[in-house]
């Protein structure tokens, strides 16, 4: 590290889960966490957090507002699995039971700065109309094994899923030494001059 | 909010005070509700209530205006909340103003009243709100979004309708008894108001808004005052409307009616015509007829229809037709014209719907399956990438040059030209023209061509040849004649064409002279000079004379011709018009007559018919006028005679005038035009290649550059652009133009190019401040500005373009092939079907024919390439390529070559990542340079790559081996590699937890549970929650052990007479104490003369190197009932279900005996202190891999203690004795056995079997039936085993009974007890136990059991039950005897395979693993439940109620008992069996057998002791070893039975001093690795006894086909002083 530069880049985030959108549901809580590639490692703040249990405004638009802090740095070499938050909302039924209101997941920004993401949340549908019947009776919902399935491709063609609501996430993201590395998250107006080529690195 | 809402809410309170003032007493509670409810109210409610109060009343009171003042009103409420201006006052004349004033007076007056009404009435309940008429209904609805308030306020108004309907005729009554405030005078504020009220509502407001706030006295009476003005304000309108001017009286007349509230008038009703009248003002129904077209085009328009004129027009949607008419109607209402096309239908996109389907039918499962399913062998051949360019990579050299030569450019015109240049260009134009013209010199040509055709006219005349005919000649004259007469004009037209020019050449060069005169500078060097040709002029004379004459007469020819036709045509139309002359003159007579009878008709019908004008005739050509013509023409278009021939000729030769002497503005020019540079950009294919230096534009506006740039090419050039560029200064260069090169033909090479001059012109507007004429702008040459002239930008480039020639003087040109489709779009073709490989269609004449049939649209452009390639290929040179890309983009992606990829550390361990290699598969963080990644990250992988085909034989013993351990090392990557495949199908419940449908059993029993116990006296096991192994990590995982019990234990032998009496120290230590606790344990044994305890033994558990054990209990049939915990660590840290089930660690139980020693010396110190040691002697193991454990969940039995064969120093012989009288059942077996229970906490999900279907070459009949007959097993006992098809090592799927038939054993084992049968099968079923034993789910992770037949079997001379059981059967049925394989439960081991023969009288169960047998009837058979038997030809499903073998029958025969898969209804097909005909056995070498015993093993192990005891010298006791040896092959030959006591006397006489204690143990060979953890894990190397020596020795017994017998005898010797 002390010739060549920075061995790693940063990406700092920090933000908030600003608030949702679940016109049945009301006192709700969010659960979210991170999901990194094997590049990947964070170096500061927290990886997984639980908000407080909100209820709906009062007023038409109905929000659900959380407000719930994240703040999480991340040190990588390689872009390849940049971190995506997962989200997953949960809150009452009708007979008190703990179910899960959505799932939802969205990278974080690539570029810098400052970025407001309303991430579309969903749950896995039951199998059959008895099984509906009888999760909604019996208070278990079908859930995800891991609500980081989400994000991820694989196997998710197995499943079937219902729409539930939106959650909008505010992300300010600062990125350190990406440029000296090679890459550029940047829209390319914005670049006076372009950063150096790929590293190569020298033989031996 | 508004200020109107908020002001009416003030109105309302004021009301209320008033009337408080009015009427104190009683009034009062009303007033407070009163309040109360407008302080509940939100301001918001404003615009409503001043509607319901104000009209309400109104309504009673002047039934006459209400209706139109609702209305009204509600006009005005409805501007309210957005514009505040609540009465259109503005317009209002002074008069209106005066008479406005009075009647506001009055209004307030009757506003009080009616205040005080609205009071009484309150707010007006809903009911009369609904009758109202429509028009207030609207107005309701206006409002509909406060309904809520409304509503809260309404029931209030409910509860005061009652009441105030008491109090209203008292309050009538006191307003009529209380006098107003004088209504006559208003205070001066008031007028004020009333004045700015009335021209600007607005800031009145605002301002009496604020003195609302200050509270002042004034405040009631200005509100009082304001609502009634803005009523009446409201009220003028209306009247002004309804009455005009009168509407005052009216006015004045409704103060008294206002105090009628009982008004009545009737409800307002519209008839429903009127309704009907208006809705269609408002409504629309479009109608569903046809719109006729002439509407829905613009005027005079006519229809047009695209498809007639052979445009593509797509296919429209279909839409109904009433529909259609119905938008057209609709659409016709608003904007017609938009909508619709040229053709008079709605604008529609072609419909995107393909009518076929896009994916191919799935073809059903009949019959034919078969068929399709057949599989036909192709050899495997390697890709080979190629990432050449798409086109190039057909032909073997991909590389094209295109030489392009620029030469160089001028400027015909250009913003910096100043007025002389423009002539200059002008000219020099000209002149080309001129040169041109005089080059091809056509006038020439056509008057030769003249001459001949006079010739031959002449020729014609006087004939020569008689035999043609008149009528031929005359017509050639006419021919000829003709033919002159279009060349003579022809002629004339380029003569005088030719004339002009240089008419105008002249004129321009004068104009020029006059220029440079005029400016007193030249700028341009072009100089003109006319040369004059003299010629002779009398020649001259003669000649223009001649041929005037000859036009003279030609002409006069063509006259008479003409005036001969003329005349004819004369006189026929000349004779008609005298017989109609006649007609009419006899007309007229009649006329005359009929005129005179009826005079006033003759004006009727003067002329009915048109007559002829008479012909006039034709005047006879006059020579004169003639000549006269001719000469007036050849003196315009040609050379008068004896005038001198011009000739111009222009030179650059003139000289131009320094700066020095030129005015400001053209110095200004010239420096401008110094600044200027130009440079082309060459476009290849609309992407730029390269640009040509920048040069700067000379004086004379030429610009030389003469470069040839060559183009390197792989495709047919599609376009080749300049792009001309110019630079001023140093500001961005200017795109001035672009010109397009053609492309030049095949055979155009370089060298033999033309230079080609492309003309160009910009469209640049440009305007300069000096004397530059500038471009696109008008200037003038002329002084007053007059004959402007606007020129742009141009020039010509001069270049060539051409294709160069390789070296070897081949052109590089592209071929042909290429050519023809190279004009499209590149990537174009390789949608087309020509780049898909349209080989496969050959027949193209069938495909032109399918399309003409399907009418296919041709002028589709989604069908473009399909046309474009019928009509290539019916054109016959069809250029099909035969071959089909996959990654025709490729190489614009790769962005750097592989070998440079190939080349970069990082991107190879990226790669190997993804491709989940083992190594690499956890790798984390891989490094951001090359740099830091360490070589030796790969070293692993890399040897591991190499030893995949080197055979190394240092680990494994003998090369057979290292053979045999490498093929199966492939061929389980290969099988992981396809469970990792398999790994990606999920199941539903991999990723989404659901909750089982509760059947009504469950039901119940959820029900019975809530009437259950809270703890019950005898609890049940219950089920735990099963993890998902993907999110645990290390310390996870426990592995419980519980040991619960042991039977039969060997017991201490007293040793014979000569240790009998050792020396104190080393008597053991319970010989001197304690009496034994153990009641079962028999005493009454001579040998145990002091109750001493038979045996104390404890267990040991190790696993992964961690080592657990119990306490010491006593006795041979002692109970720990200890739970053990041991941590379990996943390899790699890879918690995933396929490492899990890849782990191949062991759990190992020992049982030892714990002997302690008293190591006191001293007698006398006995009473003070214990000295003891504890020496541990092994007596016995079990062992369980892990993978039992993980995919049984849970092991939960009695299992034989594996002991070794000798055990010296102990027997089980004297309990056993006594026992055996007694206990039948235990006689039968003979050993010790542990009650175990194991389990892994928490528990694990196992994989499932891998969800993938194999190929089969079985019939599919077959195969179907074997579903079947799984599916009702299944459905019948769920958990009982059923086999029917296998998988072979090559992945394919077998019908079982496939692998069964006799095989021979080795001869040599057959040789051994000829006559005794019994024995020969234990050797036999001894030979297949030492077969190493290999699980396949650890070899093969993911459950897929994989067969091997018996001659494989045995050549990887590893397997597990199934080919152990298999081969072992197969030698029973050669043997003669009747076999079955047994699938079914067993302990440990899970699902395994058994093989149950049938002697005589009983049946008896193999394990072939171990080579043990038992009866049908014995307890401690580890096969536990019995699925099915198979045989050679049939499967026996066990339908019994119990499956135990204790409690089955084995009777097959018995259909009740046992379902048979062959039966009459599917015969047994005769199947033929996948086995071989013999198995072959080669003899092992004993030599080899030997070596692999002394020199290896033994030394291996003897190294191996050494260095498990680091701490201590390990001396091997030589003498005691070469004993051992000799022992050895006895066991073998004995298979360790009957040779204990003689061993044993041996040992004593040899070892008489020592204290031995020592075992042979005994397994078959695989591999170094198992040898060492057995020799671990008797734990002899844990002596540490400072006199300890030790003992070892190893003999391997080779049996055919190199099955390696390994006995090792280790032993630990002390000294007995």
């Amino acid at each position: 590290m002390a010739a060549g530069g920075p061995s790693v880049f940063l990406l700092m985030v920090n933000g908030q889960v600003e608030s949702a959108q679940f016109p049945e549901f009301d006192n709700l809580y969010c659960k979210y966490c991170f999901v990194y590639g094997q590049d990947w490692a964070p170096t500061a703040g927290l990886e997984e957090g639980i908000s407080q249990i909100t209820s709906k405004s009062r007023d038409a638009c109905q929000a659900l507002v959380w407000n719930f802090p994240i703040d999480i740095t991340f040190k990588s070499t390689n872009p390849f699995g940049w971190p995506q938050i997962v989200l997953s909302v949960y809150g009452p039924d009708v007979f008190g039971n703990d179910v899960v209101r959505g799932y939802g997941a969205v990278h974080v920004p690539f570029s810098p700065g400052r970025h407001k993401r309303t991430i579309p949340m969903f749950v896995p549908e039951s199998t059959s109309k008895l099984q509906k019947f009888t999760s909604w009776f019996m208070g278990r919902r079908p859930e995800y094994t891991d609500p980081k399935v989400v994000a991820q491709g694989e196997g998710r063609e197995v499943t079937r899923v219902r729409s539930q609501g939106f959650v909008t996430l505010l992300f300010n993201v600062v990125t350190k030494d990406m440029r000296k590395l090679g890459y550029s998250s940047w829209p390319a107006d914005t670049q006076s001059n372009p950063g150096p080529s790929l590293p190569q690195g020298t033989p031996g | 909010m508004n200020p109107r809402e908020e002001k009416v809410k003030i109105i309302t309170e004021e009301f209320i005070e008033n009337d408080e003032d009015a009427n104190v007493g009683k009034r009062k509670k009303n007033s407070k509700v009163q309040r109360q409810l407008r302080k509940k109210q939100p301001p918001t409610t404003g615009p409503d209530k001043m509607v319901s109060e104000e009209s309400h009343p109104g309504n009673q009171q002047e039934p006459a205006q209400d209706e139109p003042q609702t209305r009204l009103l509600s006009v005005t409420a409805r501007r309210g909340p957005c514009s505040l201006p609540p009465i259109p006052s503005a317009s209002r004349t002074g008069f209106a103003e005066f008479s406005m004033r009075e009647r506001m007076r009055e209004k307030l007056q009757a506003a009080r009243s009616k205040a005080e009404s609205a009071l009484l009435q309150e707010i007006p309940t809903p009911r009369p709100r609904r009758l109202r008429s429509p028009p207030v209904k609207e107005l309701e609805t206006e409002f509909g979004t406060e309904s809520g308030k409304e509503v809260g306020s309404t029931q209030q108004e409910d509860d005061f309708q009652s009441y105030s309907r008491v109090k209203f005729h008292v309050s009538a009554r006191k307003i009529k008894s209380k006098p107003q405030v004088p209504p006559g005078f208003p205070s001066a504020e008031e007028a004020y108001n009333f004045f700015t009220f009335t021209f600007d509502p607005e800031p009145e407001e605002a301002g009496e808004k604020l003195k609302h706030q200050d509270g002042t006295d004034q405040e009631e009476e200005e509100g009082e005052e304001e609502p009634p003005a803005q009523e009446g304000a409201n009220r003028m309108d209306e009247e002004e409307l309804l009455h005009g001017k009168d509407a005052e009286d009216f006015l004045l007349g409704l103060d008294h009616t206002a105090d009628e509230f009982l008004a009545v008038r009737r409800a307002d009703y519209e008839s429903a015509h009127v309704r009907l009248q208006r809705e269609k003002e408002m409504l629309f129904i479009p109608s569903r007829l046809t719109v006729p077209t002439y509407k829905k085009l613009p005027e005079n328009v006519q229809p047009r229809f695209l498809e007639d004129e052979g445009l593509y027009i797509g296919e429209r949607p279909e839409v109904a037709r009433t529909n259609q008419n119905i938008m057209e109607n609709r659409l016709l209402m608003q904007e017609p014209v938009r909508w619709f096309g040229d053709d008079g239908r709605i604008l529609a996109l072609p419909n995107p719907i393909k009518p076929f389907p896009s994916r191919p039918p799935v073809l059903t499962q009949e019959q034919s399956i078969k068929a399709e399913l057949e599989t036909l062998y192709k050899k495997a051949v390697n890709y080979v990438h190629r990432s050449q360019h798409m086109i190039g990579s057909g032909d073997p050299s991909g590389n094209f040059q295109l030489d392009i030569d620029i030469s160089g450019l001028i400027f015909t015109h250009h913003p910096c030209f100043s007025r002389e240049h423009v002539l200059a260009a002008k000219l020099a134009q000209l002149y080309d023209q001129y040169l041109a013209r005089h080059q091809r010199n056509k006038a020439k040509f056509l008057t030769d061509k003249l001459q001949a055709l006079r010739n031959a006219v002449q020729t014609g005349l006087n004939p020569e040849k008689p035999h043609q005919s008149l009528d031929m000649i005359q017509k050639t004259i006419n021919e000829y004649k003709s033919e002159i007469r279009q060349t003579r004009k022809l002629r004339d037209a380029e003569q005088e064409r030719d004339r002009t020019l240089l008419k105008t050449i002249i004129k321009v060069w004068k104009e020029m002279k006059s220029l440079r005169e005029f400016q007193r500078f030249t700028n341009t060097p072009l100089k003109l000079v006319l040369r004059k040709e003299k010629v002779d002029q009398k020649a001259d004379e003669e000649a223009y004379e001649a041929e005037i004459q000859a036009e003279i007469s030609e002409l006069l020819e063509e006259h008479t011709e003409e005036y001969e036709q003329k005349m004819e045509e004369y006189r026929t139309s000349y004779q008609q018009w005298k017989a109609w002359k006649k007609a009419q003159r006899a007309k007229k007579k009649k006329k005359k007559q009929a005129t005179e009878e009826h005079p006033e008709e003759e004006t009727e019908e003067p002329y009915a018919e048109e007559d002829p004008v008479k012909p006039t005739p034709p005047e006879p050509t006059d020579r004169a006028v003639i000549e006269q013509q001719v000469r007036e023409r050849a003196a315009r278009s040609r050379r008068r005679p004896g005038e001198p021939t011009l000739l111009p000729e222009l030179s650059l030769a003139g000289s131009v005038t320094p700066n020095d002497q030129c005015p400001r503005a053209e110095v200004w020019r010239r420096e401008d035009v110094k600044r200027r540079s130009v440079h082309l950009k060459v476009l290849f294919n609309n992407k730029q290649v390269c640009r040509t230096a920048s040069r700067q534009l000379g004086t004379d506006f030429r610009v030389h550059f003469g470069q040839i740039f060559n183009l390197q090419i792989f495709n047919w050039p599609e376009s080749l652009t300049l792009q001309i560029y110019e630079t001023v200064g140093h500001s961005s260069s200017i795109l001035l133009a672009e010109v397009f090169l053609p492309i030049p033909e095949t055979t155009v090479v370089t060298g033999r190019a033309p230079i080609e001059e492309v003309e160009f012109s910009s469209n640049q507007h440009a305007t300069l401040d000096h004397e530059g004429v500038g471009s696109g702008v008008p200037f003038s040459f002329e002084a007053d500005g007059s004959n402007q002239l606007i020129l742009m930008t141009s020039g010509k480039v001069s270049h060539s373009v051409a294709w160069a020639i390789g070296e070897n003087g081949i052109p590089l040109i592209p071929p042909l092939s290429q050519q023809n489709i190279g004009f499209r779009s590149a990537l174009k073709r390789a949608d087309a079907i020509s780049s898909i490989g349209t080989s496969g269609v050959t027949d193209m004449k069938k495909l032109a024919k399918w399309a003409a049939e399907s009418k296919l649209d041709p002028n589709d452009p989604n069908n473009a390439p399909l046309m474009q390639l019928i009509s290539v290929a019916t054109s016959g040179e069809s250029y099909v390529p035969d071959f089909f890309r996959l990654e025709q983009l490729q190489q614009e992606f790769n962005f750097v070559s592989e070998e440079e990829l190939n080349r970069s550390k990082r991107f190879r361990l990226l790669h190997l990542r993804s491709q989940h290699v083992p190594e690499f598969r956890n790798y984390k963080q891989i490094p951001v340079y090359d740099r830091e990644i360490m070589e030796k990250v790969f070293q692993d992988y890399e040897k591991r790559l190499q030893d995949r085909n080197v055979i190394e034989t240092k680990d494994h013993i003998d090369t057979h081996r290292a053979v045999v351990a490498k093929y199966l090392q492939q061929v389980r990557e290969s099988v992981i590699n396809r469970f990792l495949i398999a790994k990606q199908h999920f199941l539903l419940a991999d990723l989404v937890v659901e909750e089982e449908v509760p059947n009504i059993s469950i039901l119940g029993l959820n029900l019975f549970k809530l009437a259950e116990q809270k703890r019950p006296l005898r609890p049940r096991r219950k089920g735990r929650k099963k993890v998902t192994a993907q999110n645990l990590s290390d310390g996870d995982i426990k592995l419980l052990v519980n040991i619960i019990r042991a039977y039969d234990l060997p017991v201490r032998k007293p040793t014979a007479s000569k240790s009998q009496q050792p020396s104190r120290s080393s008597r053991t230590f319970r010989e001197k104490h304690a009496a034994s606790p153990d009641t079962r344990s028999p005493t009454h044994s001579a040998d145990y003369p002091l109750g001493q305890v038979l045996v104390r033994p404890f267990v040991e558990v190790s696993f992964q190197r961690t080592i657990c054990h119990t306490t010491t209990a006593e006795g041979p049939n002692p109970s720990w009932n200890e739970e053990l915990e041991l941590p379990f660590r996943a390899p790699n840290g890879d918690y995933s279900t396929a490492s899990l089930q890849s782990v191949k660690d062991v759990v190992f139980i020992n049982i030892f005996d714990e002997v302690l020693y008293d190591v006191l010396e001293d007698d006398r110190e006995r009473g003070n202190g214990i000295h003891t040691r504890i020496e541990r002697h092994w007596l016995g193991c079990v062992k369980i891999p892990f993978s039992t454990i993980y995919f049984q969940a849970r092991i939960d039995g009695t299992f034989k203690i594996d002991t070794p064969p000798v055990l010296l120093g102990y027997s089980k012989e004297q309990n056993m004795i006594i026992e055996r009288d007694f206990d039948s059942v235990r006689s039968l077996s003979e050993g010790s056995y542990i009650t175990l229970f194991i389990t892994i906490e928490p528990q694990l999900v196992p994989g499932e079997s891998v969800r993938e279907k194999f190929d089969s070459q079985e019939d599919e009949k077959l195969l179907q039936a074997t579903e079947k007959f799984q599916a009702e097993c299944a459905l019948k006992f769920p958990k009982r085993q059923c086999l029917t098809t296998v998988i072979d090592i090559s992945g394919k799927t077998v019908f079982i009974t496939r692998y069964l038939k006799p095989l021979n054993p080795p001869q040599e084992l057959l040789n051994v007890y000829p006559n005794n049968p019994q024995a020969t099968a234990e050797l036999v079923a001894r030979y297949v136990s030492l077969i190493p034993f290999l699980p396949d789910t650890v070899s093969f992770a993911g459950l897929c059991d994989l067969w091997s037949t018996s001659d494989q079997f045995l050549d990887l001379l590893a397997g597990d039950e199934e080919e152990h059981a298999v081969l072992l059967c197969n030698y029973f049925l050669f043997l003669g005897k009747k076999a079955w394989l047994v699938m079914g439960n067993a302990i440990p081991e899970g699902p395994t395979a058994y093989v149950v023969t049938w002697e005589k009288s009983h049946y008896l169960i193999w394990n072939p693993c171990s080579g043990h047998f038992y009866g049908q009837f014995d307890t401690f058979c580890p096969l536990k439940n019995v699925g099915c038997l198979i045989g050679p030809d049939n499967i026996w499903f066990n339908i019994q109620q119990y499956d135990s073998p204790l409690r089955i029958n084995f009777d097959i025969t018995k259909p009740k008992l046992w379902k048979s898969f062959f039966s009459r209804s599917l015969p047994y097909p005769g199947l033929s069996s996948v086995q071989p005909e013999e198995l072959i056995y080669q003899h092992t070498d004993k030599a080899v057998a030997a070596e692999l015993q002394d020199s290896r093993i033994e030394k291996i192990l003897k190294e191996k002791i050494m260095d498990w005891r680091p701490r201590h010298l390990t001396r091997w006791n030589r003498y005691c070893t070469s004993t051992l040896r000799h022992f050895l092959p006895l066991l073998e030959s004995s298979q360790g039975e009957d040779v204990e006591d003689d061993h044993r006397a041996e040992l004593l006489k040899q070892l008489g001093d020592y204290r031995f204690s020592g075992f042979p143990l005994h397994m078959p060979y695989s591999e170094m690795k198992p040898l060492i953890d057995a020799v671990y894990s008797t734990g002899v190397h844990n002596i540490d006894v400072p006199n300890v020596e030790f003992a070892l020795a190893v003999y391997i017994h080779p049996y055919p086909k190199n099955v390696l017998s390994v006995w090792i005898y280790v032993a630990s010797l002390i000294r007995n002083r």
